[in-house]
């Protein structure tokens, strides 16, 4: 319990002191989330709707494949991301191991899954004479799916936070494409690791809580964001 | 919103089973061991433990005394660590100046030097920085100078804390910006400096473990300072809340004629890599 105190103490005064290292590795840990997340969401949204509007053999299967993308272990995304990015690695000649970049790519391959199928789900949950009653109006496949995506947003903010909640709180990419170099790929997690291993604990302590009230309050932002939606769309 | 349980829902036979269940597994993966044998918990390096010289040792023992080693392996500062909690109830590290400060602060009641083995500074097969025939702090200043990359452990560790005296001995650290910081263990640093063609300072078992693997090769390896004792400590029954019976028994075990005699012919690719330091000759 002392533990508990000392890290909650250690967190406030991390913020209120504003420590150079962890506000750079909060921004850093948002930043690279934040691109993942969007690349991943304007690659999967379009993806999802379709995997749910337009029926062809194999769907099911590739469906069920992406649901079960969504339990990757981020330690495989980040040895593959290793294996791609290393110097001697089909990609090794980007020079990208060990940079942020490299972490947002592997984080956008984590968050892809994860957009994809709910956004499969969502659409494939509407009521079925959405799209009958669009087709019958006329509307071409493309505008019908656009329909179909803003019927069902709110989902799709849920979809887009969840992703980013797992990008941002992942280890295993950032530690192994990132490297946990200080003032270039240090994340709050890997910083969190890097606290534990070396015996820190409330240091640690204070930076995962940091990171769980980021997470927070981006949640809130996206409720805010929706909400407001909402009301304009009465 | 509300939730109602329907009635009925969950038997009040399944919740005392589950309970039953919770508690029988609580019980065997706490302290206690099944067999009923004592259990010792010791806080180490990942060093010891990746090397595998641990699992020559420590089976041995637990034989000898009818006992479970549980080891726990994590850097330095976490096995002290574990040790001024009273998590642990004996500490085998190689930091010596945290060592005499952890026995100092009244967290260990007897400490044994056990071994030593070696670091070794590495760096890209070519050695841009011509630093080979050079002691290694020397080395590090002219790496330093020459602004060649260098990739530190950055996490308190034996390795880093050695890597800091080096620094000091030559002035402090200059800063440039090709002197990373990886805040990881020794073999992903390892990989690092490798990935980036960089000088690194190193344990030698880790290097032996992964050398075939990496580009790198041996630059620095000579010279006292690059010794890398290891102790063993006893930690304060009052800390552990526990019995300092088993604890000495192992400090007695490691510094033993036997022990001491397979840390000597412990091997790693036919490379001797921990010298005894407690053997009669």
């Amino acid at each position: 319990m002392d533990l508990i105190a000392h890290g909650l103490c250690e967190a406030g005064r991390l913020i209120a002191s504003g420590d150079a290292l962890v506000f750079a590795a909060a921004g850093r840990s948002l930043a690279i989330s934040v691109a993942a997340v969007l690349v991943a969401g304007a690659l999967a949204v379009p993806l999802g709707v379709f995997l749910a509007d337009k029926a062809f053999p194999g769907r099911a299967l590739l469906v069920l494949t992406l649901r079960g993308g969504m339990g990757m272990p981020t330690v495989l995304v980040g040895l593959l991301g290793f294996a791609l990015f290393s110097r001697r690695g089909p990609l090794g000649g980007l020079d990208l191991l060990y940079t942020p970049e490299a972490v947002a790519i592997c984080e956008t391959l984590l968050a892809f899954p994860i957009v994809v199928s709910w956004t499969h789900a969502a659409v494939s949950g509407l009521d079925p004479r959405y799209a009958e009653t669009s087709r019958t109006l006329g509307a071409r496949s493309l505008r019908r799916r656009w329909t179909l995506a803003k019927e069902v947003r709110l989902s799709l903010v849920l979809a887009l936070l969840t992703a980013f909640a797992r990008c941002f709180s992942e280890l295993g990419i950032a530690m192994m494409v990132g490297g946990n170099i200080k003032h270039r790929t240090r994340t709050l997690a890997t910083a969190t690791a890097l606290e534990t291993s070396r015996g820190e604990f409330a240091r640690g302590l204070a930076m995962s809580l940091i990171l769980l009230v980021i997470a927070l309050l981006v949640a809130l932002v996206a409720a805010a964001l929706t909400r407001v939606r909402e009301r304009e769309a009465r | 919103m509300k939730i109602h349980w329907p009635k009925g829902a969950v038997p009040g036979r399944v919740v005392v089973v589950c309970g039953v269940l919770c508690l029988v597994l609580t019980m065997a993966c706490g302290a206690a061991d099944p067999k009923g044998r004592a259990v010792l918990r010791l806080a180490t390096t990942t060093s010891t433990r990746d090397s595998g010289l641990l699992e020559v040792l420590v089976p041995l023992f637990e034989d000898q005394e009818h006992c479970r080693v549980d080891v726990v392996a994590v850097g330095t500062g976490a096995a002290l660590r574990l040790g001024e909690g009273g998590d642990a109830e004996a500490v085998l590290v190689h930091a010596e100046a945290a060592e005499l400060q952890f026995m100092d602060s009244g967290f260990g009641v007897r400490r044994e030097p056990v071994m030593y083995n070696r670091f070794v500074l590495l760096g890209p097969p070519d050695d841009p920085a011509h630093v080979a025939r050079l002691r290694a702090a020397s080395a590090l200043r002219r790496i330093a100078e020459g602004r060649f990359r260098f990739v530190s452990r950055g996490d308190d560790s034996g390795t880093h804390k050695r890597e800091q005296y080096f620094w000091e001995q030559v002035g402090g650290r200059p800063r440039w910006p090709d002197y990373v910081e990886s805040g990881r263990g020794m073999g992903a640093t390892l990989i690092m400096a490798d990935e980036l063609d960089a000088y690194v300072l190193s344990d030698e078992g880790t290097w032996r473990r992964m050398a075939e693997r990496l580009s790198l090769r041996e630059i620095v390896v000579e010279g006292e300072e690059m010794r890398n004792p290891y102790s063993v400590m006893v930690v304060a029954p009052d800390r552990t809340g526990r019995d300092r019976r088993l604890a000495d028994l192992f400090a007695d075990f490691l510094i033993s004629e036997k022990a001491q005699r397979l840390i000597q012919d412990f091997t790693v690719g036919g490379r001797h890599l921990f010298h005894p330091l407690r053997l009669k000759r």
